[in-house]
């Protein structure tokens, strides 16, 4: 039977490719061709220890690196399988033909947040660029052999569960309107929850949160919604947050801030060891704390004016066009203003160190799946979890694959609905309002009096769904009564160790769980 | 300002196209993506014969020219939504049409998998491992930034929808295969190429400028021709 695979970016491809390896058939869903993926828009790189720095980096140090900065919420025993395969992954798309820079001990490695090692391979500042159309050209064979399906403008109009177990989609196809059934297993590679937030992060409109809503209203787990990544370094652009990769301060960009007149370099005064390069929720939550001070401008800039001419031509040109097209300042010559921005999602769809879900047959991988990145991500780990937790739920999904009991039919479903822009609009102000980089109590009850206003205006299932999806987050920060991570609480500053679990929700109960233990 | 923008608008596949034309308030610095998103955002909008303008169906994804999806015909031009401000337009006119070569799905979608079937024809995939060389990361980086977006097809005098030229939109990613194919181990590739690409270009590089993506198209037909044709290989 073929496997289910919803979503053609960087996790679902590997998962595609991992089952085709193995002999086993899929059909790939997805709404739009690869190359409209928000893999594509990845820019800074790929981490792996290959130690060709010169730097006796160690794949402890990665799995060190991960979980400190995930700060010890991540599932150790996953993420240790993630460092390890890291080097294999990275020599792999190398084979694939992906142009990394190298020098003569191989492939050269860039400083990335959160990171003491140099451990991030890159093309430029268009690393996920280049892993998609090397995975693309490589899917394409099995296309031709009829072992890869695609369904390039489907969108998933059901998820069949029946007593918690996946027993297959009704897709249907945005360009007939017809709709299509699949029996058996399914994997998630669906992205993350861009749709509660539209025009307000840095990704794609194709990451609806749909496929996640659904998960939710069919009783799936998830966990980990309230960590939400605010990158720090973002500009508004019409319609959405422009990233400025982290690339510009491992290559040397410094940020400051200007206080009483003079420009104050925050971030090299707090934090010695890594300065600029903190992880990504210190340095965002660093922006807000600076900004607030009474000495200090409202407004944070990023240095880049003293990196080397070289290293702007061979590994940043395309940051450089980047700004100049869309700020009009050449940030060789001037400091370009920046401010943070939401940019990944930690929390998704709950998933074992398998891949497993809470349901059956039904697996998850990739920014839908709450796998890898614990309270916070690091820089260069996306890519990289993506296309190893693609691999995982493929291997997973094989050998489970065929088990499972065939209904007769599937049960028959709505006609397919699709949330409103309006409708959007107004969950993502009031999600965007509440949800900040800091929070608190008062905040999040206001975002669910909020919500419940909504409730009427739902019009449809869709809606309907992502109501629920936004109710849920918000009441996974409430429940949360600590900082740690991505997830700052005003009214609870303090990181407390028996919080060291995961947040879990499941319909409309919110729990703790000990970490990969269902 | 004030906006006259003349949209071409298409209920579904089988039905007749039919021009709107539509008169809103728009800022300069608006690209025509946001301008789209605020007329979908917008209550019971009417056009100038006071009917009801409803949803304007295109595409969309990345919002910052990395993706390709918005690609669509502005102002007579194949250009992508996102990367098109409002100042360009003169006369504070704008018309919007869906690309011409591929089927209108509704309004200002369009099917592409054509592109898609193309490249999987000429067989475009590495059988083997890629070769490496200074020569070939930099084509291969500037290869592999192609969108698949089509407005490359749009303007090619010799790609037709049903006929065996494949375009720039197929030499551009077969270029990155070709560049990195060991010299003595040459792919299918290298004749389909010959048959689907070299054989039906008449070298007009009417797509050389259109490129949202500032792809040196030229450099990349040029290579694959000497790799595919000449069997100039970049391996030694």
């Amino acid at each position: 039977m073929r496997i289910n695979i919803i979503g053609a970016g960087l996790a679902g491809l590997s998962a595609a490719i991992t089952l085709a390896e193995n002999g086993v058939k899929s059909n790939l869903i997805s709404s739009m061709q690869s190359e409209r993926a928000q893999s594509v828009m990845a820019e800074g790189g790929i981490n792996a220890c290959l130690n060709t720095m010169g730097e006796d980096d160690a794949v402890e140090n990665h799995i060190e690196d991960t979980i400190r900065g995930g700060v010890n919420l991540a599932d150790k025993s996953a993420v240790q399988g993630l460092c390890e395969n890291a080097p294999e992954i990275v020599k792999n798309f190398y084979n694939l033909g992906v142009p990394f820079q190298t020098n003569e001990n191989g492939i050269v490695q860039r400083n990335f947040g959160g990171q003491k090692k140099k451990r991030t391979a890159f093309v430029k500042s268009s690393t996920g660029k280049m892993l998609m159309t090397a995975l693309i050209d490589a899917a394409r064979r099995y296309e031709a052999e009829g072992i890869i399906k695609r369904y390039p403008h489907h969108v998933l109009q059901a998820l069949h569960i029946q007593d918690n177990k996946c027993q297959g989609v009704t897709v249907t196809d945005t360009h007939t309107g017809d709709s299509i059934s699949f029996f058996g297993s399914v994997i998630l590679a669906s992205g993350g929850m861009n749709g509660l937030f539209d025009g307000l992060t840095t990704g794609t409109t194709q990451n609806t949160a749909d496929v996640t809503a659904m998960c939710l209203e069919n009783g799936v787990e998830l966990a980990n919604l309230e960590f939400i990544q605010y990158h720090p370094t973002t500009i508004a652009i019409p319609g959405k947050r422009l990233l400025i990769s982290e690339a510009a301060r491992g290559e040397g960009g410094r940020l400051f801030v200007n206080r009483n007149g003079k420009p104050w370099y925050f971030m090299e005064e707090k934090y010695p060891e890594l300065k600029n390069l903190m992880p990504r929720d210190v340095v965002s939550a660093e922006i807000v704390e600076v900004t607030s001070m009474p000495e200090c401008e409202n407004q944070v800039y990023l240095d880049m004016t003293g990196i080397d001419k070289k290293v702007w031509k061979t590994r940043l040109s395309d940051l450089r066009e980047q700004v100049i097209h869309y700020l009009a300042l050449d940030p060789m010559k001037k400091p370009i203003p920046v401010s943070p921005g939401i940019h990944y999602f930690m929390g998704g769809v709950w998933v074992d160190s398998e891949h497993h879900t809470s349901a059956e047959n039904l697996y998850a991988a990739g920014e839908c799946a709450c796998q890898y990145h614990g309270a916070n991500r690091l820089g260069g780990n996306s890519l990289l979890g993506a296309v190893y937790g693609g691999k995982i739920a493929a291997l997973t999904a094989m050998k489970e694959n065929g088990k499972q009991e065939v209904p007769a039919e599937l049960k028959r479903v709505q006609s397919y609905s699709e949330v409103t822009p309006l409708f959007r609009n107004s969950v993502s102000q009031i999600l965007g309002n509440h949800l900040k980089i800091l929070r608190n109590e008062d905040d999040l009850n206001k975002a669910l009096d909020e919500l419940d206003l909504m409730q009427n205006k739902a019009a449809n299932p869709a809606e309907i769904r992502l109501l629920g999806l936004a109710k849920a987050t918000v009441n996974c920060a409430l429940f949360r009564k600590e900082s740690r991570g991505a997830h700052r609480r005003t009214d609870y500053p303090e990181t407390n160790p028996d919080c060291q679990k995961q947040t879990i929700v499941k319909n409309t109960k919110v729990f703790f769980r000990e970490i990969n233990q269902l | 300002m004030k906006l006259t923008i003349d949209i071409l608008r298409q209920k579904d596949s089988a039905s007749v196209p039919y021009k709107q034309i539509i008169e809103f308030e728009a800022l300069p610095e608006d690209t025509v993506a946001t301008l789209l998103n605020k007329i979908n955002a917008s209550d019971d909008l009417r056009d100038i014969n006071g009917n009801p303008v409803g949803i304007i169906h295109w595409q969309c994804s990345c919002l910052q020219k990395k993706c390709g999806a918005c690609a669509m015909r502005i102002n007579g031009t194949p250009a992508l939504a996102c990367d098109t401000k409002l100042s360009t337009c003169k006369r504070g006119k704008l018309s919007l049409e869906p690309l011409r070569k591929f089927p209108t799905v509704r309004d200002l979608i369009v099917d592409r998998s054509l592109m898609m079937d193309n490249l999987r024809s000429i067989h475009n995939w590495l059988e083997q491992t890629a070769h490496h060389s200074k020569k070939a990361a930099e084509l291969s980086y500037d290869a592999s930034r192609c969108l698949q977006c089509g407005c490359c097809l749009e303007v090619c005098p010799n790609f037709m929808p049903d006929g065996d030229f494949y375009g720039a939109a197929a030499f551009v990613p077969a270029s990155r295969i070709l560049a990195q194919l060991k010299k003595n181990n040459p792919q299918e590739l290298t004749a389909l190429y010959q048959k689907n690409i070299y054989g039906g270009c008449g070298k007009s590089l009417s797509c050389h400028n259109i490129c949202p993506a500032g792809i040196d198209v030229e450099q990349k037909l040029s290579n694959a021709n000497a790799i595919a044709v000449w069997k100039r290989f970049f391996s030694s």
